[in-house]
């Protein structure tokens, strides 16, 4: 072995910071899932039976459907008669103070830097608390109404703006789109739902905090962000979960609905429970994410840094209808002991002069696998269609994978389309240089990462970059040296 | 300068690489206030001496001591030994693309710092450090803005590599052939940010194929590697000498002798 090979072996602990267990008293269903169960979510959340038909209508085709097994991944078989499929913190209801939280969750919440309290929070982010099944709290709802911005749980939204709910909610991911679509569309907990009106600039950051709790419990949140015309919003979510050694199964749904002149911006950093070093335990991690520019000159724009997750089978997309719109996808992607991510996107041109851009970086290290999966694809009325794709894979080590899946289907003679994409690998002597000038390989290896992805860490709210350049740094803590 | 203590004492230093002897019995003193000259030709092992004073570990030190300062420096990682104060000019730096060279030299200063137990340099203090220390290599602003020598000339690569070792200041410099590919104008600039560097604490080992860098630093002592052993030592005239003549005079004798 050389001493290259032995450097790159010692793989010693990296530490998740979010492993601990909040003590707290959860109301849980029985494991299990069947129309009664769906019925009885839909009953928990007091909904009306619209929703509920819509729920069971959704479980109905989900039965009809296998899991697909296109992605680059090995997922043992879930069993979903396994699973509590809806588990709430007990004295659930909304806090309309703060006396009212239990002060667990409120420390739960602050050791994962999120304070409740919004005179200790980050100026200008606005914060949906999310525990197991339920929002916690929001925060700043009151300033953000006064500019008519919604900004709540989805729970509550289903019950105060029923007709807004009814309206968008599967009009950019039916329940048919997918296996895991259809699965969230029947059981989906909670989540959060934005609205902005026409002409409004909405002042903050909104962002979701979810956080998995109770044992043996999956999540499937929901989230749908409206923007009426001329409008703009910046959004992020963040996540985390307990160590545990049993796989947990967690299937969100995004969608976006973009007006005309309207930007949406939505930046994830996804840091779910990756597993040990030895790949047990871990969250399977199965997102559908679109968003739509409906009106002309629109923008979607989706930031992802992804460190956490056992799998991560995620493909944030959009279609540009509008004429003139613009889609972005910017991703890190890091695995590292015996993680897998199969992430990418899909740009569907529709309007005319739409525009797309896709940036990947994939990091793998340890015995992980990492994959790029992208779909370009122009129709026949998209005249004038561009798009960029870049994926960069950056390999620390010999015993992880890397791999790009790029698809294009184009039905316009006047697209341009251009891909390119690189495959390197840490370089020892990067790393000896920096020794050399009194850095330590851990740092080496941070600056390094962090310098890579930089094109990407750039798109993110500058609050959460610097969290995101550690979460990266810590992700990556012992795969080296 | 006799009276000067020895910074670096290398005795009977072999050093193979994957199993092949590289560096055969060095033994090299050098003192403090000293610079001495490495020259031979290509593939003597000037480069592997380099390495194996920094500490890259690819190059296996199989018998013999490095002594820096009273330490046995090969029990020492790489960055202590830079933390140290030995400093490396590479003879082929590396790009690190995405790290500003902002960044990248801060994050070794207060490495450095913190090694010594000092605070972190403050970010306005670094940067006037910076302002000055451009200014005696001569280094173009921008360069500094840009990534880790990330698409620079390879002359641009040679005077950053000065331009690091006059910001951290060491007190052991080893570089090597700073000077290959340099125009007469950026010889001069390398040449005199290594002698603004020189005093009676500090010592520099120059590793040059040419003698032409010898003009403007002048060496108390050279040497000649070849085939891994030092095999002559004179003062700078040595030099001079196998500027005339060539390598193959030193070759013939060493050849004929073994
Ligand atoms: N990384 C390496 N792997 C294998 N052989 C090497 C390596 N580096 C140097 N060598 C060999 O060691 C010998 C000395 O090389 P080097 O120290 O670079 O010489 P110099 O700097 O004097 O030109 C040469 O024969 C060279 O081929
Ligand atoms: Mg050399």
């Amino acid at each position: 072995m050389t001493d290259q090979e032995k450097i790159l072996n010692e793989v010693t602990d990296s530490d998740y910071k979010f492993g601990f267990q909040t003590n707290i008293d959860t109301e849980t269903i029985p494991k299990g899932l069947n129309e009664e169960v769906v019925r009885i979510i839909s009953a928990k959340k007091e909904e009306p039976k619209w929703l509920t038909e819509s729920r069971l209508k959704a479980f109905r085709h989900w039965q009809t459907m296998k899991m697909p097994q296109w992605a680059h991944l090995r997922i043992p078989e879930i069993n979903y008669q396994d699973i509590i499929f809806y588990a709430a913190p007990k004295q659930e209801a909304k806090y309309e103070n703060m006396d009212e939280v239990d002060p667990e969750l409120i420390d739960t919440f602050n050791r994962l830097g999120i304070p409740l309290e919004e005179q200790k929070q980050l100026a200008g982010v606005a914060v949906d608390a999310v525990m197991d099944s339920v929002s916690v709290k929001t925060t700043f709802q009151d300033t953000l109404a006064d500019k008519g911005i919604i900004f709540c749980s989805f729970s509550d939204a289903v019950k105060n703006h029923p007709d807004l709910i009814k309206k968008y909610m599967g009009s950019v991911v039916p329940y048919t789109d997918n296996y895991f679509a259809a699965l969230n569309s029947a059981v989906f907990s909670d989540g959060s739902f934005c609205y902005i009106p026409k002409g409004v600039h909405c002042p903050m950051e909104l962002s979701t905090y979810f956080r998995i709790n109770a044992a043996n419990t999956g999540q499937f949140e929901r989230t749908l962000i409206v923007a009426e015309d001329d409008s703009f919003v910046s959004y992020l979510e963040g996540c985390t979960a307990p160590m545990r050694d049993e796989n947990q199964l967690h299937a969100a749904i995004v969608e976006i609905v973009a007006g005309e002149n309207t930007e949406v911006k939505y930046s994830t950093v996804q840091n779910w429970y990756p597993g040990n070093k030895e790949g047990k335990g871990g969250i399977y991690n199965f997102v559908t994410k679109r968003g739509i520019c409906r009106g002309d000159n629109s923008k979607i724009s989706w930031t992802q840094v992804e460190t956490g997750s056992a799998v991560t089978w995620k493909y944030p997309s959009c279609i540009l209808k509008g004429n003139n719109s613009v889609g972005e996808f910017y991703s890190v992607a890091v695995t590292n002991n015996y993680q897998q991510a199969d992430t990418g996107t899909k740009m569907i041109h529709i309007g005319k002069n739409t525009r797309s851009t896709i940036i990947s970086k994939g990091i793998s290290a340890g015995k992980s696998e990492n994959s790029y999966r992208g779909l370009v694809k122009v129709l026949k009325s998209a005249e004038n269609a561009r798009n960029y794709s870049q994926c960069d894979s950056l390999l620390l080590g010999d015993k992880c994978g890397a791999h790009t899946f790029p698809y294009l289907e184009v039905d316009n003679r006047s697209a341009v389309v251009e891909h390119e994409a690189t495959t390197s690998k840490i370089g020892e002597d990067q790393i000896f240089y920096c020794n050399q000038r009194g850095i330590d390989t851990e740092n080496a290896i941070s600056l390094i990462v962090n310098g890579y992805a930089k094109e990407v860490l750039n798109k993110l709210p500058m609050e959460f970059a610097v969290e995101a350049q550690k979460l990266l740094a810590i992700t990556l803590e012992g795969s080296v040296g | 300068m006799s009276e000067a203590k020895i910074m670096l004492e290398i005795k009977d230093l072999r050093v193979s690489i994957e199993g092949k002897e590289i560096l055969k019995g060095i033994n090299l003193s050098v003192k403090a206030g000293e610079v001495h000259a490495i020259m031979g030709p290509n593939g003597s092992g000037k480069s592997t001496l380099a390495s194996a004073l920094a500490g890259r570990d690819y190059f296996h030190i199989t018998h013999g001591k490095i002594i820096y300062e009273g330490k046995d420096l090969t029990e020492l990682a790489p960055e202590d030994r830079a933390r140290e104060g030995i400093f490396l000019g590479f003879q082929y730096p590396v790009e690190i693309p995405g790290v500003s060279m902002v960044n990248f030299l801060r994050t070794a200063i207060n490495s450095m710092r913190k090694y010594r137990g000092q605070d972190a340099l403050p970010a306005g203090d670094f940067l006037k450090l910076m302002r000055e220390k451009k200014k005696v290599v001569e280094i173009n602003s921008d360069l500094t803005n840009r990534s880790v020598n990330e698409g620079f000339s390879g002359g641009e690569k040679k005077k950053n590599e000065i331009f690091q070792m006059a910001l951290l200041e060491p007190k052991l410099a080893i570089l090597d052939e700073t000077d290959s590919g340099l125009d007469i104008d950026a010889l001069r600039i390398v040449a005199n940010g290594v002698n603004k560097l020189r005093s009676p604490q500090n010592a520099t080992i120059v590793i040059t194929h040419y003698q032409r860098l010898l003009d403007y630093i002048v060496p108390d002592v050279v040497h000649v590697l070849y085939k891994g052993r030092i095999v002559k030592s004179g003062d700078k005239s040595l030099a001079k000498e196998l500027e005339e003549h060539g390598y193959d005079w030193i070759k013939q004798e060493v050849d004929a002798d073994t």
